[in-house]
């Protein structure tokens, strides 16, 4: 896809959402549970790999795919997190824990994208 | 109003790794270049922000936030990553898709641990 500025608006107003949305949810799970696992980033995570897995089966327009998939989706998930709060189990030496981690996040993560391509391919 | 500015800075942080997607459109076609850079810059960044700003710069948390949360975590993502791999090995890459995920869980741990070092030793700046 070639860049142009509509294109860019489209991604970012796309991230806009996606971060709001990454962020809300973090705070909404991390007031009300604790969980030894970084549940919060697991579930933006297996949610939005399920999800671009839908948009990108079905095929949806190259527009539409840089708002809801480059953009938002894109947004809404986050790797960098997940890195730190693996090195923070790695600090604390919480070693299985940060195995079980990693584990479920690529794991279920590309498991989930699989599916929702199936899913989106089925729908488009 | 924390909200807000997480908004704006993942307008940001998305933005910037979609001009990277472009910069990398020739290369992405073999492998999925883009991606993999941002979420390893991405890793060493936040790993070295989260600690050297908040420890030292002490920074207020609500720009801990825009940065961190909105800023370079809209900059990586995993969403892209999954559906990356799927891309790989249905056009029969298999183990392109092997190696991009060992490349992304020793790199991103790697780069995310030198970051955490390096602030913690006062390094880089």
């Amino acid at each position: 896809m070639t860049f142009s500025l509509l294109h860019l608006l489209l991604v970012g107003a796309g991230g806009f959402i996606g971060a709001i949305g990454r962020f809300a949810i973090s705070q909404f799970i991390n007031n009300k549970f604790t969980y030894a696992l970084p549940i919060a980033t697991l579930v933006v995570n297996l949610i939005g790999s399920f999800f671009l897995g839908i948009l990108i089966g079905a095929g949806i327009g190259d527009k539409l795919l840089l708002f809801l998939g480059t953009g938002l989706l894109g947004a809404f998930t986050t790797f960098s997190t997940f890195k730190l709060e693996s090195i923070q189990l790695h600090v604390d030496k919480k070693w299985k824990l940060l195995v079980l981690y990693n584990t479920i996040s690529y794991g279920v993560g590309i498991s989930l994208a699989f599916i929702g391509f199936w899913i989106g391919k089925a729908l488009g | 109003m924390v909200y807000f500015w997480v908004g704006i800075a993942g307008f940001l942080g998305a933005s910037l790794r979609y001009l990277i997607g472009v910069w990398l459109m020739d290369a992405d076609m073999i492998f999925p270049f883009s991606t993999l850079t941002v979420n390893l810059v991405g890793s060493f960044l936040l790993a070295w922000f989260t600690f050297k700003l908040v420890h030292q710069w002490s920074l207020s948390s609500k720009w801990k936030t825009a940065i961190g949360t909105g800023f370079v975590g809209s900059f990586t993502t995993f969403s892209t990553l999954s559906v990356d791999t799927v891309t790989l090995v249905n056009r029969g890459d298999a183990w392109l898709g092997v190696l991009y995920i060992f490349v992304s869980i020793v790199g991103g741990l790697l780069l995310s641990n030198l970051g955490y070092s390096l602030s913690r030793k006062g390094g880089v700046v």
